[in-house]
């Protein structure tokens, strides 16, 4: 526990939930001030400085971490004297391991000047916990706590966030290869042209064609070729969009590399992800695959004009579907005859509309608050 | 093989994490999968192996704990436990049940050595 403030320090962590300073006046009048940042428990250290080498102007920080798994970070800030003697505008740290283990550890920031000798310059005399024996490097556990996926996360947020700013709705659109989404979207794109702007990222291992095909209807398109990536991921979204720019409230088709494994871990940003399932594939997919039909929103069961000729279970489909994903939607389509397009569609028109009414509440929202402010600004004082 | 994308993740983690105590080398990853995160654990260990080459976590060890599965079942009201996706509740066999935990793929902690 410390001596000034009582507080404690247990578990590691990076980053302090409660911090606060407090400061020590060594015996040779050197000023010391520490940030504490306490976890769980109250097995701290003391550390009273009684002998401190270092009399000059300049801030560093010490981190330890003691053997008990503490870590305790301090920014000494030194009153300036006359055993300044270290200064070249350069960083550096170095690190102590003190004789209970405890380990320490210095990044300096010196100012212009002459040069210091530093290594040795620096005792933390007979304090109790602070006396140092070289050579010892115990190894520290660091809690970290981190998402595997969370640097595609953040971007991920940020694609997210841009849509909805921009009243975009953005649809992934995964399945297994060849479940027909390339062909589903050009008939889409010719149904809902004229009305909707829409735009496609298309996301292949190689190749160009399905970009191709989707430029031949008039739409915009961009292909990303993930080379021997299996799915799209959100920083490669990320690009595509700044190379795409799709207009304000459109929609955003992201065609997947057909995959129905990899691609349900890689959120991209979209509102929702469609799974496309086609009748000639079996009907326990479902089950086979399970996370993508979790991750998804909508199924849409395609190439419904073949169910004269394939044994495909359509209730036994949705019965798995809604296994994994007990409020999964359903839709039934043909993009080659166009039987259930006309739903398909509609549930298009509802996700653009909500996309750009919520934009467009925010929009209010937002010009709301500026008159409010203008107006405070405006009132004599 | 997703795995390879997964490892990559892992070893920008503990990059991240081993900048702020530099030098340093690190002894042990360890990871919390869980049993509904889609991942390959053996091939998540072979795509580390490779990834991590001439990093600082060069020498590392992955020690990956098991997180099993957990859901809600709407209609028992209660946290039961599940092996995968699509399994039914083990109480009333229903399938109306809402995933609550296992599905997690996190860098929890990190051995650290300093040099």
């Amino acid at each position: 526990m410390c001596t000034t403030c009582g507080c404690g320090s247990g578990q590691t962590r990076i980053e302090g939930e409660h911090e606060h300073v407090h400061t020590h006046v060594h015996a040779d009048g050197t000023m010391h001030s520490h940030p504490h940042a306490p976890g769980q428990g109250d097995e701290g250290h003391d550390h009273v400085h009684a002998e401190h080498h270092h009399l000059h102007g300049h801030e560093h920080l010490h981190e330890h971490v003691h053997a008990d798994g503490t870590r305790h970070a301090h920014a000494h800030d030194h009153a300036p004297g006359p055993d300044h003697d270290h200064a070249h505008g350069e960083m550096h740290g170095h690190a102590h391991v003190h004789s209970d283990g405890t380990r320490h550890a210095h990044a300096h920031d010196h100012a212009q000047g002459p040069g210091h000798d530093h290594e040795l310059a620096h005792h933390h005399g007979d304090g109790p916990a602070h006396s140092h024996a070289p050579g010892l490097t115990p190894a520290q556990m660091v809690r970290i706590e981190r998402d595997i996926l969370g640097a595609n996360n953040e971007i991920a947020a940020r694609n997210r966030r841009r849509f909805e700013d921009a009243g975009i709705f953005a649809l992934n659109l995964v399945s297994s290869p060849g479940a027909g989404k390339t062909t589903l979207l050009v008939e889409t794109i010719r149904a809902l042209g004229p009305d909707v702007p829409l735009a496609v990222i298309e996301g292949d291992q190689q190749t160009s064609f399905d970009a191709d095909r989707i430029r031949a209807t008039g739409a915009r398109a961009i292909q990303v070729n993930t080379g021997k990536g299996c799915h799209l991921d959100a920083a490669q979204v990320e690009r595509a969009l700044a190379a795409l720019a799709p207009a304000d409230e459109s929609v955003l088709f992201i065609e997947n590399v057909g995959n129905l494994v990899c691609p349900s871990a890689f959120d991209l940003g979209e509102a929702m992800k469609v799974v496309v399932l086609s009748v000639t594939e079996g009907e326990d997919k479902p089950l086979k695959y399970p996370d993508m039909f979790a991750a998804s929103s909508l199924l849409l069961l395609n190439k419904v004009d073949l169910l004269p000729h394939v044994a495909f279970d359509v209730k036994r489909a949705i019965d798995y579907a809604r296994r994994v994903r007990p409020g999964i939607e359903v839709l039934q389509v043909s993009a080659t005859t166009g039987a259930g397009m006309a739903a398909w569609l509609d549930w298009l028109r509802a996700g653009a509309a909500r996309a750009r009414e919520r934009r467009q509440q925010t929009v209010t929202a937002l010009r709301r608050r500026i008159a409010e402010l203008e107006a405070q600004v405006a009132r004599p004082r | 093989m997703h795995e390879m994308s997964l490892a990559e993740g892992v070893l920008g983690v503990v990059q991240d994490a081993a900048r702020a105590h530099q030098p340093c080398t690190v002894r042990t990853v360890r990871l919390e999968i869980g049993a509904l995160a889609a991942v390959e654990c053996e091939a998540l260990r072979f795509a580390f192996e490779v990834v991590k080459r001439g990093s600082v976590a060069e020498g590392a060890l992955l020690d990956i704990i098991h997180v099993p599965g957990s859901a809600w079942c709407m209609p028992c009201s209660r946290s039961v436990a599940i092996a995968e996706r699509g399994d039914p509740c083990p109480e009333c066999g229903s399938w109306q049940l809402q995933v609550t935990g296992g599905d997690q793929m996190r860098v929890r902690e990190l051995e650290l050595v300093e040099e």
